[in-house]
């Protein structure tokens, strides 16, 4: 089989659905190379985009920053790639039109870390907590407080081992 | 930990094991993309937060009781050569081995299971099996993931699943991959049919050992393509439905390549006998789809009692790392490939020769027209 792009022979052959409507490409290495299709991405990202951690000299005129990492929406246009987790939720518009695109659905159905979610309720109820804790403050409810302090308290330390072993 | 040199010497659990349907399919590998809450992924951090971020986890990696006594170790004192070999023993891949600063491999004793500290994302877990067992392998990698996290603070989101640096390894981050040996597809061209009807179903299909433009030794790599929207098993059980349809195609060609043109089929194999034997200069591309020619007459019993094992041995053998690091010394490619028919030459002498058919059954035709015979 040919590479579609030159006519070497062919090696990676990729297949997707779009609209329903099969597509198949057939690439040599060099031009699935070319194309970006191999997992290669080399390291210097960070370097070259920001200049070794300065990064006061890349124009932000209507680009959307990532508050964790930096990055910006322009750079991922560019590689396709996220900068942090929490990008994910930076750019989060457009995301589930691009992820349909690639995967057969947009939300996750597999394997969930146990530690995670655990981290991530106890985060949340945590949020909660100093939200109610505020407002008992505001209105000189002491009482209430103190009993949400102790609460708090209680949150922050490590959660029992037994919670983890549920797989 | 374990040496460098003591990995490398002993075969890897797959080589010697064996599997459902490992006369076609060689290995079933699945490797998990996971990454930790507070670091930027790898392609967009400092130098100094990948180098942190090793420091950090190395200890932890090493501690899980399925790498003890395993092997480990730095980039930065790995040479080029070594971190070669281990990606032709299929352990790291081509992009990590690419790199140095701030990355590392541990793999476990059995070289069954490998993990890469900052390749595209802060690790890849990955479980190697012989045949067809995509199931055992996801089992490897599972326990040793469900272990880190008790460890480690992963990047995690209930709706978009494991967060990875490219959106297309998002959700399960799960990339399940089946090699298998199919030349009688290919000698009876009809590969590209099967390399079609696979990709409908959203798999890739790619050559193996295509180092620049074909498809050698008949080896070709099935995986998934979607990660998100589906359940590992299902992911998995969608692999191995297919896969099982490919093994049936393959062993329908071979069938009728031993019924059809069974003369044919003897010259081609007991040539790749023969040169392999004796060929004192062997390239990478000639070995390669000789010693597939050796693998299917042992498959369909032209070769008998041939070592399959050994023959997988020797695939990694000749390759250009293991012959460079086996001479201690960097080779030219002319002196890999003189090298390369050295080591075949002394494997294969414990093989016996493809059974003469011709010979003990029947006499020489005695003159006019050539025809297959039925040598059943
Ligand atoms: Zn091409
Ligand atoms: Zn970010």
């Amino acid at each position: 089989m040919k590479c579609d792009v030159c006519t070497n022979e062919a090696t990676v052959f990729l297949t997707q659905i779009i609209n329903g409507q099969m597509t198949t490409v057939n690439l040599c290495e060099t031009c699935s190379k070319a194309k970006g299709v191999t997992d290669e991405m080399g390291f210097g990202l960070a370097e070259a985009f920001l200049g070794a951690g300065n990064t006061t000299n890349v124009p932000r005129n209507d680009v959307l920053t990532c508050p964790s990492c930096g990055f910006t929406s322009a750079q991922l246009k560019k590689i396709g790639r996220m900068g942090c987790p929490d990008c994910y939720d930076t750019f989060q518009e457009g995301l589930d039109q691009l992820l349909s695109s690639m995967h057969k659905g947009t939300r996750h159905l597999g394997k969930i870390p146990t530690r995670a979610i655990a981290d991530s309720r106890r985060n949340a109820s945590m949020e909660e907590l100093k939200h109610a804790l505020q407002s008992a403050i505001d209105e000189e409810r002491y009482e209430e407080a103190a009993r949400i302090k102790i609460e708090m308290q209680a949150l922050q330390t490590p959660a029992p081992q037994a919670e983890s072993q549920g797989a | 930990m374990m040496r460098f040199s003591t990995l490398i010497k002993n075969p890897a659990d797959w080589m010697r094991g064996s599997g459902p349907h490992s006369e076609i399919v060689m290995t079933s590998r699945v490797r998990l993309a996971r990454n930790l809450r507070d670091y930027p992924f790898p392609g967009f951090s400092q130098e100094q937060q990948r180098v942190d971020l090793l420091a950090n986890v190395r200890s932890v990696v090493e501690a899980l009781p399925e790498m003890k006594d395993g092997f480990s170790d730095e980039y930065v004192n790995l040479s080029k050569i070594r971190k070669q070999v281990l990606v032709e023993r299929h352990l790291i891949s081509r992009e990590h081995a690419a790199r140095s600063t701030g990355c590392g491999v541990v793999v476990d004793r059995k070289q069954s299971i490998s993990i890469m500290i900052n390749e595209e994302d802060h690790f890849r877990i990955q479980g190697i099996r012989a045949g067809l067992n995509l199931r055992s392998a996801f089992a490897l990698v599972d326990q040793v993931d469900t272990e880190l996290e008790q460890e480690l603070a992963y990047a995690f989101s209930s709706r978009f699943g494991y967060l990875t640096a490219c959106p297309t390894n998002l959700g399960t981050g799960m990339r399940a991959s089946v090699m298998l040996h199919l030349p009688a597809l290919v000698l009876t061209d009809q590969i590209s049919q099967v390399v079609k009807a696979v990709g409908k179903i959203g798999l890739a299909v790619r050559g193996l050992y295509g180092e620049g433009t074909e498809a050698l030794g008949n080896l070709f790599q099935i995986s998934n393509q979607h990660t998100l929207g589906e359940k590992e098993s299902e992911i998995i059980a969608q692999i191995e439905k297919v896969i099982e349809g490919v093994v049936r195609s393959e062993n329908m060609a071979r069938a009728k390549l031993k019924e059809d043109s069974p003369t044919h089929l003897r010259d081609q194999i007991g040539r790749a006998y023969a040169i392999l034997r004796h060929a004192h200069i062997l390239s990478s591309k000639e070995a390669l789809n000789l010693l597939s020619l050796l693998r299917l007459g042992a498959d369909l019993d032209i070769v008998p009692d041939c070592d399959r094992g050994l023959l997988d041995m020797l695939l990694l053998e000749i390759q250009p790392a293991h012959l460079q690091l086996q001479a201690e010394k960097e080779l030219t490619p002319d002196e890999r490939d003189i090298m390369r028919a050295e080591i075949t030459r002394l494997r294969l002498q414990s093989i016996a020769p493809p059974v003469n058919v011709s010979h003990s059954e029947s006499p020489p035709p005695t003159g006019g027209s050539f025809q297959e015979t039925n040598d059943e």
